[in-house]
């Protein structure tokens, strides 16, 4: 099968929908003929045009605000927020108006729009360019949330979210647009709240996130020299979350440690693990284990940066640690 | 006052708009006061000529969006006394099945997009309605309703400049009051409020906000021009709320006196002075005007009965509508 990157993927994805769907509109900072900073979005002003790929002023809640009451009449915007971080500059928008136009309105009004943004740290951004936020969106009632973790999925689940009804966050790890994935030519979609299985196994239950899963996959396939079996189960979307695969998957194993970029506190880690521990509690030979980005600011040093992510290695010791009874 | 759309049909319905809002208000703050109203809820009440004027000038289909002090905007597009009241009184029925409440009150079949809670939550709404109107073709025009207080607001400017580089289909209606909450507005808004707009080279108007055929005959215009591509367009309205900032906002006089509020409701009443307008135009008689406002407060008082006695939503709701089906 053909492998193509990440943002490849992510704009193979945009420019499908949008020959099917006129109604499609993207529009961010520097999305037409820059094609972002990242460059995910080349050759799609050449395709459909400004009038469809629509440069905004630097005004990240305006160009949202905007998205939202466009797709409130019959648009189908993808919002473009350049960095995760500007999440903060949009909360009103994204989090009271787009989340919660169709519970308020009794299902009359929609907001059928997707924002992607991205996450992820070690790319000496410092702290206001290297969040990964997604917790604070998934918190909200009426927003679903996607976090791919390969061209593969970055695709599939691109593709869904722009025919949901419904507003979409869709978090890419930046440090992934250059990898490589096995992708399809024929089309395919994925569903939200189904989590995929990467690898199977049957003494601990490794889930992870977006950029954690190639961690997670790495520390696998180290424990698996040493003959420990593990399960990495990525869950696609956070919200919807794919719970039964995850407790059936730790009912089978016993332990498990959740792995996700976002800070540890009041995180996604501690969302997947408490729900563990509430629906598996009797299988479990050993606490839930929650592993997130350290509770620090993103810090710009390289020496310092490395240290708040998590890493295979320090997941492959904590599974040791864990199965050893010693966490 | 100028008369444009002088027909009697038009200004007849122009007073009946009015009456209706101000009829819905006493009604709606008389369920406050008697604590038949869960939470409370914003009088729109000495402002009736700045919905009615606009909203005159729209078709069914043209948007708008609206405010905490919404519900003047929500008669005035055309929406049911019924679902309205049932709406503010959390019951099924209501334009939001009781989910949404005075402050989120939206009546999508008659092109509104829905009150706000945010203040300036809703410039983006509208401009976006622009941009889909200008996207689709579909000619219609949206109008942002806001008050004064939200010109303080960053979201307000970024959107009007948005929609003044893609010369987009939506009118700012600015309606200043005077106060936002319980402050004046300029101890909140430096400089020229008009500046605001034009520094964006949007054109801006400003208008009686107390006169309902001065407000109709600009916004005529505006609508006109703006289904050509000539807009957007931005109108300062001076207007005047008569009630506190909600209902239970009674003791005023430490930020406003009596005897300003009783200038504005005894000199610049917008029924009562299109009242003696139609009446000295020989357009209607005192009887007839008198007839048209008993009838709607009867009306009234019936849709509040009505929604007294109607269902609560099943508990079976809470969950729903958090997400569309797809």
């Amino acid at each position: 099968m053909r492998e193509i990157t990440f943002g490849a993927a992510v704009n193979e994805a945009i420019a499908e929908e949008m020959r099917l769907d006129e109604r499609i509109i993207v529009l961010g900072e520097d999305v037409a003929e820059a094609g972002t900073p990242f460059k995910v979005l080349s050759g799609l002003v050449e395709e459909f045009g400004t009038q469809r790929i629509i440069d905004t002023p630097i005004s990240e809640p305006g160009f949202t605000g905007i998205a939202v009451g466009a797709a409130m009449t019959g648009l189908r915007p993808i919002v473009d927020l350049m960095f995760g971080d500007f999440l903060f500059l949009i909360m009103d928008q994204l989090c009271n108006q787009a989340a919660k136009t169709h519970y308020m309105s009794g299902g009359k009004l929609n907001v059928p729009m997707v924002l992607r943004t991205n996450m992820g740290a070690t790319r000496r951004s410092a702290a206001q360019h290297s969040q990964s936020l997604h917790a604070l969106v998934a918190h909200i009632p009426g927003l679903k949330v996607a976090m791919p973790s390969s061209a593969y999925e970055a695709k599939g689940l691109m593709k869904t979210a722009i025919r949901d009804n419904n507003p979409v966050v869709i978090f890419e790890d930046k440090l992934m647009y250059n990898d490589k994935a096995e992708v399809p030519e024929e089309e395919y979609l994925i569903n939200f709240g189904e989590a995929e299985i990467l690898h199977t196994g049957s003494d601990i239950t490794l889930v992870a996130t977006s950029s954690m899963v190639q961690q997670a996959e790495m520390a696998a396939k180290t424990l698996a020299k040493q003959n420990i079996s593990a399960e990495v189960i990525d869950p696609r979307t956070i919200s919807p979350l794919d719970e039964t695969t995850i407790i059936n998957s730790v009912k089978k194993t016993s332990h498990a440690i959740v792995i996700d970029e976002g800070h540890q506190n009041y995180g996604i880690t501690a969302e997947i693990a408490a729900r563990i521990s509430e629906k598996a509690f009797y299988y479990l030979d050993a606490p839930v284990q929650r592993f997130g980005a350290m509770d620090v600011p993103i810090p710009f040093s390289p020496a310092l940066e490395d240290l708040t992510v998590p890493t295979a290695q320090q997941i492959h010791e904590r599974a040791v640690l864990l199965l050893e009874g010693k966490l | 006052m100028t008369d444009k759309k002088d027909n009697r049909e038009s200004y007849l319905q122009m007073f009946k708009q009015m009456v209706r809002i101000r009829a819905f208000e006493e009604q709606a703050n008389q369920l406050y006061l008697s604590a038949k109203m869960p939470g409370l809820t914003h009088m729109y009440v000495g402002q009736e000529a700045v919905a009615v004027g606009i909203c005159e000038a729209l078709t069914p289909n043209d948007k708008i969006t609206s405010t905490h002090r919404g519900h003047g905007h929500c008669v005035a597009k055309g929406a049911d006394f019924k679902q309205m009241f049932c709406e503010l009184l959390g019951k099924e029925e209501g334009y939001c099945r009781g989910k949404g409440g005075s402050m989120h009150i939206a009546d999508q079949a008659n092109g509104n997009l829905g009150a706000n809670a945010i203040v300036g939550g809703s410039a983006g709404i509208a401009t976006g309605a622009a941009l889909s109107a200008k996207q689709l073709g579909s000619n219609e025009v949206s109008v942002c309703f806001f008050g004064d207080g939200a010109l303080g607001q960053g979201l307000l400017y970024e959107t009007m400049n948005m929609a003044a580089l893609w010369k987009l289909p939506v009118i700012y209606a600015c309606e200043n009051n005077l106060y936002g909450e319980y402050t004046k507005v300029e101890e909140m808004a430096a400089g020229d409020l008009m500046a605001r707009a034009t520094g964006f080279g949007i054109e801006s108007f400003e208008v009686d906000g107390q006169d309902v055929l001065a407000v109709n005959n600009l916004t005529q215009e505006l609508v006109e021009r703006a289904r050509k591509g000539h807009g957007p367009f931005f109108i300062l309205l001076n207007t005047y709320r008569y009630y506190g900032h909600h209902v239970g906002d009674i003791n005023r006089e430490y930020y406003r006196s009596k005897e300003e509020e009783m200038l504005w409701r005894k000199e610049r009443d917008p029924i009562t002075n299109f009242t003696q307008l139609l009446v000295e135009k020989k357009i209607s008689t005192p009887e007839e005007l008198k007839s048209i406002e008993r009838e709607i407060e009867t009306e009234a008082e019936e849709a509040v009965h009505y929604a007294l006695d109607a269902a609560w939503p099943d508990a079976s709701e809470v969950d729903m509508h958090v997400f569309a089906s797809n």
